[in-house]
């Protein structure tokens, strides 16, 4: 091969004015936020209310899903931020509301300072060329139709790269494309000679690695991969995840790297964040947000990690319940229903001990996990020797009388009225910068328990 | 633990017969699993570790079948085979037939929890209903009874308010919910044994430690033993006692579970351990197994890690290493295919070390049918 045609190898002393320069912001999300319409069509919000003694009442109201509310947080040139969270917190549509393929309901989208949402059709399409998506799933990214060598060639043709240098050359552009695809066959460590083999004959690994290659294609500055490795045995998505280190180093690639699991989001990630049901509940430094969390979400989600260690088991700390649903979430904090660390309304007199009491009461007649046969045993159970005086212990009494009498909704009602919806947690949403304690980065916690620190930021 | 295992796996091998060939999926697998016990069987994909356990219970389905070794559950013959007249192997008269299997053994004495609780739901019937008649038609009690055992069942793997969930219908429970379910289910015969086939895989994490603490809490309460199949060596130091590795469809490891990860003898445990990524520490180098493990259909010679391993002498390309105990004396009992112990005595201290056959590309190990393009394709350079 005469000369390379990969060109541009990106180090930081080559940009050229117009581009962004290492560690400046190359991604920047503002206020983004998307809902789904829950239900379709023109009677979808239709609702008939019945009271049992007139005829039902009509009423229109639409109810959404909010996948992804108001996000903001910016992504370095160089940099890999990782994502992290559980199934249905937002983050495959953050990801995918970012790259404009899913339209925002509001915010926007700065890719090297300009307004995504504003571009136009076309010139969306072509800033496309700059901005790349590796999905979950090696097997269905790749058409089981096209030899790997045009499925890699494919984003090239549609960008009309080459077109120009053809000219200069005696080769044509599809021979040019075409000793692209080579060249990046190899760099992701296929053999180029595959160039003819369609995606069955490959195994998930090296199909991931074809995606990598047709992601690279395009000379992208920025890739989006969701859960690139989640398909793939351990053995394996260790030599990918090297890959992709090694390519990032090479071409200076910024990644925004979804997973599920913190082990790999740990490995690869510069700075991390927490997604939880269409919020961020944190974000910082890999190292500061590993050993210095400061959300008990992230806690939770880090101690519920199974270690590979026998002599580190039995040491998980469990997050009861299950995640709510995104239609009609939680208020202020979304979290607030299953947090540890509930905030007591201010108006009680409460000490800790008592505090904790009323919050497992309130928690566990809210998922019924116990049965009530008197109010003696609920008491026992409860509060044994902490029973809270004042209107709080009011409030609690007469919950319990209502939970004997089998009133269980009462009851409930009751106490998330007295004790949760008062509570700083449920009115406000939270968002604080807390003091790093591993590195100089920003760490932000969305949560209350920080809302008498200093904010320095 | 002392006493007579509670399952004996002996030699078991299981096969499928497909058009390209024969894949030895298990092959020759032995291990015991005792009383109150949680065995593991960890391995990646495609190791033989899910036919192993449908082995166990003789659910293999077709082109698989059961071709050789012995399984003993509680004395009884559930998989036991003889040579006959002609010299070929064949079960024996003992042998429990299909309809025992059914009756007396799958559900009663030993339950099976799949991964996909969706799957082994009917979406069609109420949670209640299902959990009812597999009561009633396994512990032979009337309908009422059952409903209430079912629903002490469902309440005892912590589904809120079970009288009313009761009569709601699959789709209404969460993914974590479902998996408590058929755990309930498993649970309802008090089996002495369940087999459990990456029950968690499809959880998320916090879901996922949630049914990890049940499991240990019922594990406590009623003693039963478990197989647990697993990918997740995470998953396998929470909660197994001991742990069989398996590669390609043969038992490599088999230890304690402080043992295995702390003094491993075996190179693919180590290499396993090695590549993975750490959520308690930051790693900033993972060490691949380089290459990618061979079909079963045609398995290398000698030892079958031997293209992968990073140790790997000439002597473990041409003997293969059976899986013998390689523990010192006064150790807990520890086996491992491996020449590098001292238990083998087959000169591979002397034996000059091996190029690596998988080589550091992707070039070696295409899953695929090799074709004239990619012999001839060589117009790269």
């Amino acid at each position: 091969m005469s000369e390379s045609v990969l060109g541009e190898e990106v180090s930081a002393d080559t940009v050229s004015a117009d581009e962004v320069a290492f560690g400046e912001t190359l991604v920047e999300l503002d206020g983004l936020t998307k809902h789904f319409k829950s239900e379709r069509g023109y009677l979808a919000g239709l609702r008939f209310k019945r009271d049992g003694t007139t005829l039902p009442r009509p009423t229109y109201e639409r109810t959404d899903v909010q996948a992804v509310d108001d996000v903001s947080f910016e992504i370095e040139k160089g940099e890999t931020l990782g994502l992290v969270g559980e199934s249905g917190c937002g983050k495959s549509t953050l990801a995918r509301t970012i790259l404009q393929l899913v339209e925002p309901s509001e915010g926007a989208v700065y890719f090297k300072g300009e307004n995504l949402a504003e571009l136009s059709g076309e010139e969306l399409r072509s800033k496309r060329k700059d901005m790349q998506m590796i999905f979950q799933d090696p097997q269905s990214s790749l058409n089981p139709r096209m030899k790997v060598g045009p499925i890699v060639e494919e984003p090239m043709k549609a960008h009309g790269m080459f077109e120009e240098e053809a000219k200069e050359t005696d080769k044509s552009a599809a021979e040019l494309r075409e000793e692209r695809a080579r060249e990046l066959l190899e760099k992701v460590g296929l053999d180029p000679q595959h160039y003819n083999r369609y995606p069955h004959a490959f195994s998930g690994g090296q199909r991931q690695r074809v995606n990598l290659a047709r992601a690279l294609s395009v000379n992208p500055d920025f890739i989006v991969c969701d859960e690139p490795t989640s398909a793939l045995d351990a053995s394996i998505q260790a030599q990918v995840l090297n890959t992709m280190r090694d390519l990032q180093e090479e071409f200076g690639l910024t990644y925004l790297f979804i997973s599920h699991d913190l082990s790999v989001i740990r490995h690869i990630s510069d700075r991390v964040a927490v997604m939880y049901l269409g919020h961020i509940v944190e974000l910082a430094n890999k190292e500061e947000l590993f050993e210095n969390p400061q959300h008990p979400y992230t806690e939770s989600l880090l101690g519920a990690i199974p270690v590979p260690d026998p002599r580190k088991a039995g040491q998980r700390q469990i997050l009861r319940g299950d995640v709510p649903s995104p239609i009609d979430p939680p208020s202020g904090c979304r979290f607030h229903t299953r947090c540890p660390h509930l905030i007591a309304p201010e108006e009680y007199d409460l000490t800790d001990e008592e505090w904790n009491a009323v919050r497992e009461f309130v928690r566990a007649v809210m998922r019924r996990t116990f049965e009530a046969n008197s109010e003696e045993q609920v008491r026992e159970r409860f509060f044994d020797g902490t029973h809270p005086g004042g209107d709080a212990g009011d409030v609690v009494d007469e919950a319990i009388s209502r939970i004997v009498l089998d009133e269980w909704e009462t009851a409930n009602e009751l106490l998330q009225e007295s004790f949760v919806q008062p509570s700083i947690c449920a009115s406000e949403r939270p968002a604080y910068f807390v003091e790093p304690e591993h590195g100089t980065g920003e760490h932000f916690a969305a949560c209350h328990l920080h809302r008498d620190e200093p904010q320095t930021y | 633990m002392s006493s007579e295992p509670l399952l004996q796996v002996r030699n078991l091998t299981t096969q499928f017969f497909t058009e390209e060939g024969t894949v030895r999926a298990v092959d020759g697998i032995s291990f015991d699993v005792y009383e109150g016990e949680i065995a593991g069987i960890v391995g990646e994909s495609g190791a033989g570790k899910s036919v192993a356990a449908q082995s166990i219970v003789r659910l293999v389905e077709e082109p698989g079948e059961i071709v050789d070794g012995e399984v003993y559950f509680k004395g009884e013959p559930i998989v036991e085979f003889e040579e006959d007249d002609d010299g070929d192997l064949a079960p024996t008269d003992a042998m429990l037939t299909n309809e025992e299997m059914r009756r007396n053994i799958r559900g009663r004495e030993i339950a099976i929890i799949f991964q996909d609780p969706m799957e082994s739901l009917n979406p069609v019937y109420t949670v209640g209903g299902q959990l009812r008649e597999f009561i009633e038609i396994n512990r032979e009690v009337g309908t009422s009874e059952a409903k209430a055992i079912a629903v002490d069942m469902l309440r005892e793997v912590g589904i809120p308010d079970p009288e009313s969930r009761y009569d709601e219908y699959p789709h209404q429970f969460s993914g974590g919910m479902r998996q408590r379910v058929l755990i309930a289910m498993a649970l309802a015969c008090e089996p002495s044994l369940i087999i459990a086939d990456e029950p968690t895989t499809a959880l998320d994490v916090t879901v996922e430690a949630q049914i990890l603490e049940l499991v240990d809490e019922l594990q406590e309460k009623y003693g039963t033993s478990f197989i647990w199949v697993t990918h997740d060596m995470g998953v396998v130091a929470e909660i197994c006692d001991r742990v069989n590795v398996m590669y390609l469809g043969e038992v490599v490891e088999q230890a304690e579970v402080d043992d295995l990860f702390h003094d491993s003898h075996h190179p693919y445990t180590e290499a396993l351990l090695a590549s993975l990524p750490r959520p308690d520490q930051t790693v900033e180098e993972l060490n691949p197994i380089e290459g990618v493990m061979p079909e079963a259909i045609n398995p290398p010679s000698g030892c079958r890690f031997h293209p992968r391993c990073p140790e790997a002498r000439e002597v473990c390309a041409r003997i293969h290493p059976d899986n013998r105990d390689v523990s010192e004396a006064g150790e807990r009992t520890h086996r491992a295919a491996c020449f590098r112990n001292d238990a083998f005595d087959v000169g591979y201290d002397e034996s000059p070390p091996l190029e690596m056959t998988a080589g550091s590309g992707f070039s070696a190990g295409l899953t695929g049918e090799t074709d004239a393009e990619a012999e001839s394709g060589g117009e790269a350079e």
